[in-house]
């Protein structure tokens, strides 16, 4: 008899997470829990300004004061938040290194393994790299280049100490620490992150890209990123995301801000495969995220682009103010949820300026056990004549024991607005699989061709590469899924 | 010569339904087998059965493919061995360009073989032989797998694959149904290209008009899961007159003792 979809399945779902791998480094740790002598810690441990720590301060004690969220369509036990270690760094990188050379070579493995292209070479080949690893950012290559450019691009503690002027100026100015109960507890510890400032009419010559990567046990990784694009500036930003394997659930409260003014554009792409937990639900990133994008500059544009296929549970809305008059701001969104994993995300768009514009693309998949929630805001405040809003959410559903939720909220204060609002939902059908089964494709292929088809919208999107990378981190994460 | 299908004593059904009881058929390289017979006769669970559908499931009888057993074969290696059907309705695949999807699916064949995969180049130069000897609207081919196709669209699509992937056992699922007389005649005249010394077609059809200009070898009458009479060309037309309702008689009578 045939081979049976059943065996197939039994095959692939044995296959691990492939960057579910943990790297031995000597960690310098702060000890575990939560109060004002960790913040100070931290900030010592950087080296920060006063009116930093003071920052910090005010903002552990708003988050002291605030409950978490329970809103979203996530369930998960209670964070413990005093067992969570708030600084880790690697052993060795307290002054970081100066080259590529000064890595610790272990780290460095870790990185070929994951395949990030850090060497001089790879990085001609367009792509700039500033590596978090757990905390610390260790390294960053191609600054001399941008440098030439004006373009500054380093680890967000470097940024505190070489230009604290900017950051000072633009910290906190999207998402302020008061904003929400994570992005409060990243403003109290965060311990690196990205900065990158493109200077006004300058066009980045090459993409930016940072990789992040949960290392350390029971640590929590608080990063923060800030961009800013000056007048007429343009870039494009990658971040990629991944984690070993766990059996705790990690922590994970990123805040990222972006700032574009008068004709200024910001593309924002997102690979994410933090490690999503086992098929029981064990272990896994929880994902709470903040990010948003301030279009304060007439004609800017904001385009923010994920595909989430890890983590256990993801909270997560890149959004967009759309402050200035005739600004843009886009959200292209691919999220997957498999085995045990829950992703409640989607985007706010929120138009205040005049004939704004927004799009909205929103591909969720659900397969195994996974719970996929889109959850959208669009907003149109009173004085945004011509606004414009355009919304798509689609949803697949593989099997029939994982679940799609679409949530739009409206708000409409200005009757110019036009709005449009599609939804489908959808199931992969035993047909299409048979069809292409009957063209020759094997059945992961054709589960590969449906979903990278579902997808596309989105994938075309990012950066060439990026798209690559993202349909074979597709394919991968639903090996197994058919049946 | 060894036949491209044998077909013996094929018992199939469906949640403990019996639809095929007892199919004997065989075509030997060449040849163009037509299949006729009232809706819900079997037509199309043949050609799922014999494409390797899941939900089928084989009771009794053998399929032997060039020599080899067709019924252990998953889908994938069937269509890699040279069997392909052509869906009576085919699906739509959003956002998967036909070319892309074409371009895989010929290359997991040529992988089956042991032959080097067909680089940009060659595929697009293939792809374009073919779209003129099957006179294939271009748009069609670019845009993506049947999504929005009109069903006479989907139908010559079916076509248009079979044509690029150049099956040894082509299998025709009532292609003929929901055209206009053009494009009927369009699709007849690119399977009749394809006719070859190596290449069978079984072409299930449930009207005689496309026998008109696909003419075929052999008839066989389908009613109530078995093959009641099989002839030559004439007996399509013969069918043409007299209706099935004979046939439906026939069998009624034959299975009476029985039951
Ligand atoms: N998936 C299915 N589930 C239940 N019954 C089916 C299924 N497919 C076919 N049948 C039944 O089997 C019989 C033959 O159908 P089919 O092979 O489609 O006939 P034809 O193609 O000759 O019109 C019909 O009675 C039909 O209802
Ligand atoms: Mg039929």
């Amino acid at each position: 008899m045939p081979k049976t979809a059943t065996s197939t399945i039994e095959a692939l779902s044995q296959q691990g997470y492939e960057a579910g791998f943990i790297t031995d480094v000597e960690q310098d740790m702060a000890p575990p829990g939560l109060d004002e002598s960790t913040v100070r810690f931290i900030s010592a441990k950087k080296g920060e300004p006063e009116w930093l720590l003071e920052w910090r301060l005010k903002a552990f004690r708003y988050w002291q004061e605030m409950v978490e969220p329970d809103w979203a369509n996530i369930h998960y036990p209670a964070i413990d938040y005093q067992s969570i270690i708030y600084y880790a760094a690697p052993k060795g990188v307290d002054d970081r290194p100066k080259s590529l050379d000064e890595v610790d070579p272990e780290i460095r493995r870790t990185y070929e393994r994951l395949g990030i292209p850090l060497e001089e070479q790879l990085v001609l080949a367009g792509v700039a790299v500033d590596a978090v690893f757990d905390s610390v950012s260790v390294a960053t290559t191609y600054r001399a280049k941008l440098a030439e450019k004006g373009i500054i691009f380093c680890s967000f503690s470097e940024a505190v100490r070489e230009h604290p002027e900017l950051v000072r100026q633009y910290l906190g100015s999207v998402v302020p620490p008061t904003d929400n109960f994570f992005a409060a507890l990243n403003s109290a510890v965060f311990s690196d992150g990205s900065f990158v400032f493109i200077p006004k009419g300058v066009k980045c010559p090459m993409d930016l890209s940072t990789y992040f990567r949960i290392n350390a046990r029971n640590t929590g990784q608080f990063e923060r990123t800030l961009i800013v694009a000056e007048e007429g500036a343009e870039v494009s930003y990658l971040e990629g995301c991944t984690a070993p394997m766990r059996d705790e659930n990690q922590l994970h409260a990123a805040v990222v801000e972006l700032v574009a003014l008068d004709d200024a554009s910001i593309k924002y792409s997102t690979v994410q495969n933090w490690y999503p937990g086992d098929a029981e639900g064990v272990g896994g990133v929880y994902n709470f995220v903040t990010k948003r994008g301030l279009c304060r500059g007439k004609r800017s544009k904001i385009s923010w682009t994920q595909v989430e296929t890890g983590s256990s549970i993801t909270w997560k809305y890149p959004g967009c103010i759309l402050l200035g008059d005739d600004s843009i701001g886009e959200f292209y969104s691919v999220a997957v949820s498999r085995l045990r994993q829950q992703a409640d995300t989607g985007t706010k768009m929120i138009h205040i300026g005049k004939n704004t514009r927004s799009t909205v693309i929103s591909k969720g998949i659900s397969a195994g056990h996974g719970q996929n929630t889109y959850r959208g805001m669009v907003k149109i405040m009173k004085g945004a004549d011509g606004a414009r809003n355009f919304s798509q959410c689609d949803s697949m559903l593989i099997g029939d024991q994982c679940g799609a939720h679409t949530f739009p909220y409206i708000d409409v204060q200005n009757p110019s607005a036009r709005m449009e609002h599609e939804a489908t939902t959808s199931k992969v059908g035993e047909d299409q699989i048979f069809y292409c089964q009957q063209r020759g494709l094997g059945e992961e292929e054709a589960l590969g061709v449906i979903v990278n088809g579902f997808c596309r919208e989105v994938f075309r999107e990012l950066p060439m590469e990026f798209a690559v990378e993202a349909q074979k981190l597709l394919e991968i994460s639903l090996e197994g899924s058919v049946g | 010569m060894k036949p491209i299908i044998q077909i013996e004593n094929l018992h199939a059904g469906i949640d403990g339904v019996e639809i095929l009881r007892g199919i004997d058929l065989t075509v030997m390289p060449g040849e163009v087998h037509a299949i006729m017979g009232p809706n819900g006769s079997g037509k199309s669970t043949l050609a799922q059965v014999l494409a390797g559908r899941e939900d089928y499931e084989v009771s009794a009888g053998s399929v032997t493919y060039q020599g080899i057993d067709l019924l252990e074969l998953s889908p994938e290696d069937r269509a890699r061995e040279g069997v392909f059907l052509a869906f009576q309705y085919p699906v739509e695949i959003p956002g998967v360009s036909n070319t892309y999807f074409l371009r895989a699916a010929l290359n997991a064949i040529r992988k089956h073989r042991g032959e080097p995969e067909l680089g940009t180049v060659d595929f697009i130069n293939l792809i374009k032989r073919k779209i003129q000897l099957m006179q294939m609207d271009e748009s069609l081919v670019k845009r993506a797998l049947n999504e929005g196709f009109s069903g006479g669209e989907k139908k010559r699509n079916e076509i248009f694959h079979m044509a690029v992937l150049e099956p040894t056992l082509a299998i025709l699922d009532e292609t003929d149904s929901g055209l206009d007389i053009d494009a009927l005649r369009t699709v007849a005249e690119g399977v009749n290209r394809l006719r070859a010394e190596s290449r069978g077609f079984l072409v299930i059809t449930h009207y005689q008009r496309l026998l008109n200009y696909i003419v075929p070898d052999i008839v066989h009458v389908m009613v109530g899961g078995r093959i009641v009479r099989s002839g030559g060309k004439e007996l399509a037309l013969e069918l043409e007159e007299r209706g099935y309702a004979d046939f439906e008689t026939e069998l009624a009578a034959a299975a009476a003792p029985a039951g």
